[in-house]
C-alpha cells in the first residue's frame, strides 16, 4: 500500500500553496510541502531536504542520522555473518580437506 | 473516396500544387484541387524521389533490381497514433518511418520502400503537417528508404486525434538469413543494444498530465544499418525483435514460448537510465514493460556473442549494448529474472496496459 | 538513487538471510512448524515478490500476505458507485490508476471509460483539483482511496479547494484505516500469526503508538518496516529476534522515515477534514467498526456522496471468490479454487487478482517459480 519514494527538494514554487519542486533521480515534479513544514522548519528551510514523496505530497523528512544508523546495523550484521562463514569454511576445510563449495 | 497522391499518366512533370491556407479543412480531403495542393505541397515536396514523382496510383519496381539483393521479399505494416505528436527525441513522423523500417530490419530484410497513409483531423495546422512530413523525409533519408506511395484522408473533428499515420514497408532478405523466435537454443546469449524504456518514459512525461519533468528523450531510430552490422559480425544470429509496445519483457516471453526454452535475465545487467528508473519508481511502473523505439533484443549463439556485442557497440545506435541474460533449458516457456537482491522472479507477459499506481 | 540503492545491496541481503537463519535456529517452535509472519501492507507484498524474497527465506519462515491493499479490500458496491458517479452527465471522474481495472458488478472504470465516461487517471489529488480549476463548467470528482498514508493528501487538497473557493470539486471518500482491521485479525479465534511487519508509510503518518495493543494484548511482535528489500529482510530478522528472546514489542526498523509520533501536520489535516464512520464494508472481511472515514459536515459540499446520488448498494462478492480467506491469511492464493482458472489478471473475479499489491496477482505474475503454467493440469 502506498508507494513512496525518496526525493530532494530543489526549489520552492509557491509559499502560499506550499508547493516545491522535488527531484527523484533526475525526474522533477511539483509537490505539496504542507506535511514537512512547521514552526521550527519554515518552507524556505526545505530546500535541500530529502523527503518521502507520496501522490504528490512530501510526507516525511528523511532522517539522515537514522538512515546511517540502520545501514550501520546492516553492516554489522554483515560482518558477523562473514566471520561466521569464515569460521564454518575453516571447519569444513579441516574436516573435508577443501572439497565442496558453498551450499 | 478521395484518391491520394495525384495521378497523372503523362510522364511530363506537371506544376506542383501550392497550399496557402494555415489549417486543413474537409475540403483538403475532397479529391479536388485543394487535396492536390495539400498532397503536392506538403508530402510530395518533402518525400521527393523518382518513384514517387511519377505520381501514379501505385509505385512500380523492377523485379530484377529486387532479386539482385536477395531471395525473399519482406512486407510489414504499422499504424502510428502517438499522443503527443511531438516529443523529445522524435515525433509521429519519425516514429512512422523508424517503426516500419525496424519491423523489416529485424527480420533480416534490407528496408527499401515505404508507403505513407495519413488520416488528418480537420483543423490541424498545415505547419504541423509540414513538420511531420519533413521529419519523415529525414528519417527515410537516414534509413535509406524511399516513401513511394501514399494516401490522405481528412475526417471531421473528433473522428481522429489530430493525425494518424499508417506506413507499410517492403524490403529484401538476403539469401541464407533465417531469423525466427523459434530458433533460440539453450546456451544462446540475449543482447540488447542499449538502455531500456526511454521511449515509454518520455511519452508518459510528455503527455503532461502527470506533471513530470526529466531530461530524457525517445530512443526512436532506424536500426537497419545496425542490424546489417550485427548480422555481418554474427551470421549465426537466431532472432532479432524490436522491443516496442510491451517492452523487452514481452519480446523475451514470445521467444521463450516460440522456442520452448527458458530465458534467464540478470536485473543488474539490464541497462536502464537513472531518470527512467525515477519515472518508474514514482509511478510504480516496471521498466521491463516500457516501450522502446530504437532498441532490439538479439538472440545469438554463445560463440558469436562477443563479436556481436563488439559490432553493436561500434555502431552509434548500439554504444551501450550489453548481454542481459541467456537462453536455458530450465523452466521452459518462462522468463526468470535474477533480481538485484539475489532472488529470482518470473517476468510474465503484460496483461493489459501498465497504469500508474499509488499502491 | 539515494536512500534506495543502498537498501538493495545483495551482499547485505545474504548477511541478513544468515541472520534470519541464526534466529530461526534459536527458536524452539520452528522445529515443529514454520513461523507465520504477516506483512500487513500490500507494498511489502509487492516488494517480496518483486525481489524474490520469499524463496530466499528458510522454510521455517512463512510470509502471510495481509489486507493492506486499499484496492483489494474495496467492495464491489463501491466500484459500482464509482461507475455511477463517472457516468453522471457533466462529470469528470478522476482516479489513481490502481482502481481502473477493479471489477464492479457490471463493469470496471476502464469499461465505463470505453463506454464514454470522462475518466482520467491522475498521479495526485492535486492534479484532480487542477482539472477542476481549468474546467469550471464541469463537476470534477476525485476517487479518494487508500489508508492513512493517502488521507492527508486528500484532506489537504480539500482544504486547498476551500481556500481557493473552488466548488466544482468533490471527493468520493473511500479512505480506510488499518488499525481496526489488524485488531479484527488479532482477535480472530483462528489467529495463526506469530508476528507482524508493520506498514511503514501508514506509520509515518500515525506513528508507533496505535500498534501497542498488538504487543500488549495479543503478545505478538510487530516491526514497522520500510519497503526496500533490505528493510523487509531486516524487519523479518527483528521479528524473529523478538520471538527468539520471548519478547513482544513494537519496534521501528524504518526510523529514517517514521518518527515515533508520526506526522503532526498530517494528523491535523486528517482530523480537520475527516471523521470516523461507524463502520465500513471491506471486501472479503465484511463490515468492520470504525475502519473508514468520511468528510465532516463542515466540508459536506466537497463530499461526492452528498452532492450526487450514489446507488450505495451492497453487492455480494462472486460465490466462488475466496479473497476473504486469502486476505485473512487462512488460504494461500494458489489454493483458492478459482486461482489461475476462472480468476486471472485478464479476467479477475476478485480484487486480489487486480492490484499489483494483491497477493493473487503477485503470485500469478511473479510467482512461485516452479508453478505449472496455468490452464494445464499440474
Amino acid at each position: 500500500m502506498c508507494l513512496g519514494i525518496p526525493g530532494q527538494i530543489v526549489e520552492i514554487r509557491d509559499t502560499v500553496r506550499q508547493l516545491g519542486l522535488v527531484d527523484v533521480a533526475g525526474v522533477r515534479r511539483e509537490v505539496n510541502l504542507a506535511c514537512v513544514v512547521g514552526d521550527d522548519h519554515r518552507i524556505v528551510d526545505c530546500i535541500g531536504d530529502w523527503v518521502l514523496v507520496h501522490v504528490g505530497f512530501a510526507m516525511s523528512r528523511i532522517d539522515e542520522e537514522e538512515a546511517r544508523a540502520t545501514l550501520k546495523i546492516l553492516e554489522d550484521i554483515g560482518e558477523v555473518q562473514e566471520n561466521l562463514a569464515a569460521m564454518r569454511a575453516g571447519d569444513e576445510a579441516m574436516q573435508t580437506n577443501g572439497t565442496g563449495g558453498a551450499s | 473516396m478521395s484518391e491520394a497522391l495525384d495521378k497523372r499518366t503523362s510522364p511530363a512533370p506537371r506544376p506542383r500544387g501550392k497550399l496557402n491556407v494555415p489549417k486543413v479543412t474537409l475540403a483538403h480531403g475532397g479529391g479536388g484541387k485543394a487535396m492536390r495542393d495539400l498532397v503536392d505541397d506538403v508530402f510530395v515536396r518533402a518525400f521527393d524521389n523518382p518513384l514517387l514523382a511519377t505520381l501514379e496510383d501505385q509505385a512500380r519496381f523492377r523485379l530484377a533490381d529486387l532479386s539482385a539483393q536477395g531471395d525473399r521479399l519482406a512486407m510489414t505494416t504499422d499504424s502510428y497514433v502517438v499522443d503527443p505528436l511531438f516529443f523529445p527525441g522524435g515525433d509521429i513522423g519519425k516514429l512512422a518511418v523508424c517503426g516500419t523500417v525496424n519491423d523489416l530490419a529485424v527480420g533480416g530484410a534490407v528496408p527499401l520502400y515505404l508507403s505513407c497513409s495519413v488520416i488528418i483531423e480537420e483543423g490541424i495546422e498545415v505547419e504541423t503537417l509540414r513538420r511531420i512530413a519533413r521529419s519523415m523525409a529525414e528519417a527515410a533519408a537516414e534509413a535509406n528508404v524511399m516513401i513511394v506511395t501514399g494516401d490522405t484522408k481528412v475526417v471531421h473533428h473528433g473522428q481522429c486525434d489530430k493525425i494518424f499515420i499508417n506506413t507499410s514497408g517492403v524490403g529484401v532478405i538476403r539469401e541464407g538469413i533465417d531469423l525466427g523466435a523459434g530458433n533460440a537454443r539453450p546456451g544462446d546469449i540475449v543482447l540488447v543494444n542499449g538502455v531500456l524504456g526511454d521511449h515509454g518514459a518520455t511519452i508518459l512525461k510528455s503527455r503532461g498530465d502527470l506533471a513530470l519533468d526529466a531530461a530524457i528523450e525517445s530512443d526512436c531510430a532506424p536500426l537497419g544499418d545496425l542490424i546489417s552490422t550485427l548480422l555481418a559480425a554474427a551470421p549465426g544470429t537466431r532472432f532479432i525483435r524490436d522491443a516496442t509496445r510491451g517492452g523487452v519483457a514481452s519480446v523475451l516471453n514470445e521467444i521463450a514460448i516460440a522456442s520452448d526454452t527458458g530465458i534467464e535475465i540478470d536485473e543488474t545487467a539490464t541497462p536502464i537510465r537513472e531518470e527512467v528508473k525515477g519515472v518508474c519508481e514514482i509511478l510504480g511502473l516496471d521498466p521491463m514493460y516500457l516501450a522502446n523505439e530504437g532498441k532490439i533484443v538479439c538472440i545469438v549463439p554463445e560463440d558469436q556473442s562477443a563479436n556481436a556485442l563488439a559490432a553493436l557497440r561500434a555502431h552509434p545506435y548500439g554504444r551501450e549494448a550489453c548481454a542481459i541474460g541467456r537462453v536455458t533449458s530450465q523452466r521452459r516457456g518462462r522468463v526468470v529474472m535474477n533480481t538485484v537482491l539475489g532472488g529470482k522472479r518470473i517476468v510474465d507477459m503484460l496483461v493489459g496496459e501498465q497504469l500508474p499506481r499509488i499502491c | 538513487m539515494k536512500y534506495v540503492d543502498e537498501f538493495r545491496d545483495p551482499a547485505k541481503a545474504r548477511a541478513l538471510i544468515g541472520e534470519i537463519n541464526a534466529q530461526v535456529a534459536r527458536i524452539e517452535t520452528c522445529k515443529s512448524r514454520p513461523l507465520a509472519i504477516m506483512e500487513v501492507c500490500g507494498g511489502h507484498t509487492h516488494a517480496i515478490f518483486k525481489y524474490g524474497i520469499e524463496q530466499m527465506l528458510p522454510d521455517a519462515v512463512e510470509l502471510v500476505h495481509g489486507p493492506g491493499c486499499p484496492v483489494c479490500v474495496l467492495p464491489m458496491g463501491r466500484v459500482d458507485d464509482c461507475v455511477a458517479l463517472a457516468e453522471t452527465p457533466g462529470v469528470i471522474f478522476t482516479t489513481f490508476g490502481d482502481a481502473m481495472r477493479v471489477p464492479g458488478s457490471k463493469k470496471s472504470l476502464m469499461q465505463a471509460k470505453a463506454d464514454g465516461a470522462d475518466i482520467r487517471m491522475v498521479y495526485s489529488p492535486l492534479d484532480a483539483l487542477a482539472i477542476a480549476r481549468s474546467n469550471p463548467d464541469k463537476e470534477v470528482i476525485f476517487f479518494g482511496l487508500g489508508f492513512e498514508t493517502t488521507m492527508p493528501s486528500t484532506a489537504l487538497t480539500i482544504l486547498q479547494a476551500e481556500a481557493e473557493g473552488i466548488r466544482n470539486f468533490s471527493l468520493f471518500c473511500n479512505h480506510i484505516t488499518i488499525i481496526p482491521t489488524m485488531e479484527a485479525i488479532c482477535s480472530s479465534p483462528d489467529l495463526k500469526l506469530d508476528g507482524f511487519l508493520g506498514p511503514g508509510h501508514v506509520s509515518m503518518v500515525i506513528g508507533e503508538a496505535p500498534y501497542r495493543f498488538i504487543a500488549e494484548r495479543y503478545k505478538r511482535p510487530l516491526v514497522i518496516s520500510g519497503f526496500e528489500p533490505l528493510d523487509v529482510l531486516h524487519s523479518i530478522a527483528m521479528v524473529l529476534k523478538q520471538i527468539a528472546e520471548g519478547r513482544a514489542e513494537i519496534e521501528n526498523q524504518y526510523s529514517r522515515i517514521v518518527p515515533k509520533n508520526g506526522n503532526e501536520q498530517a494528523q491535523a489535516a486528517i482530523s480537520r477534514v475527516f471523521e470516523l464512520r461507524e463502520f465500513f464494508e471491506w471486501r472479503g472481511l465484511g463490515s468492520i467498526d470504525h475502519s473508514g472515514v468520511r468528510i465532516r459536515d463542515a466540508y459536506a459540499h466537497y463530499d461526492a456522496e452528498r452532492k450526487f446520488a450514489v446507488p450505495a448498494l451492497k453487492i455480494a462478492d462472486p460465490a466462488a471468490c475466496q479473497c476473504g480467506d486469502v486476505l485473512k491469511g487462512l488460504l494461500k492464493p494458489q489454493d483458492c479454487k478459482v486461482f489461475g482458472r476462472a480468476c486471472t489478471p485478464e479476467t479477475p473475479l476478485g480484487a486480489l487478482m487486480v492490484s499489483s499489491e494483491g497477493a493473487c496477482a503477485a503470485y500469478y505474475q511473479y510467482g512461485d517459480l516452479d508453478r505449472e503454467p496455468v490452464g494445464e493440469d499440474a
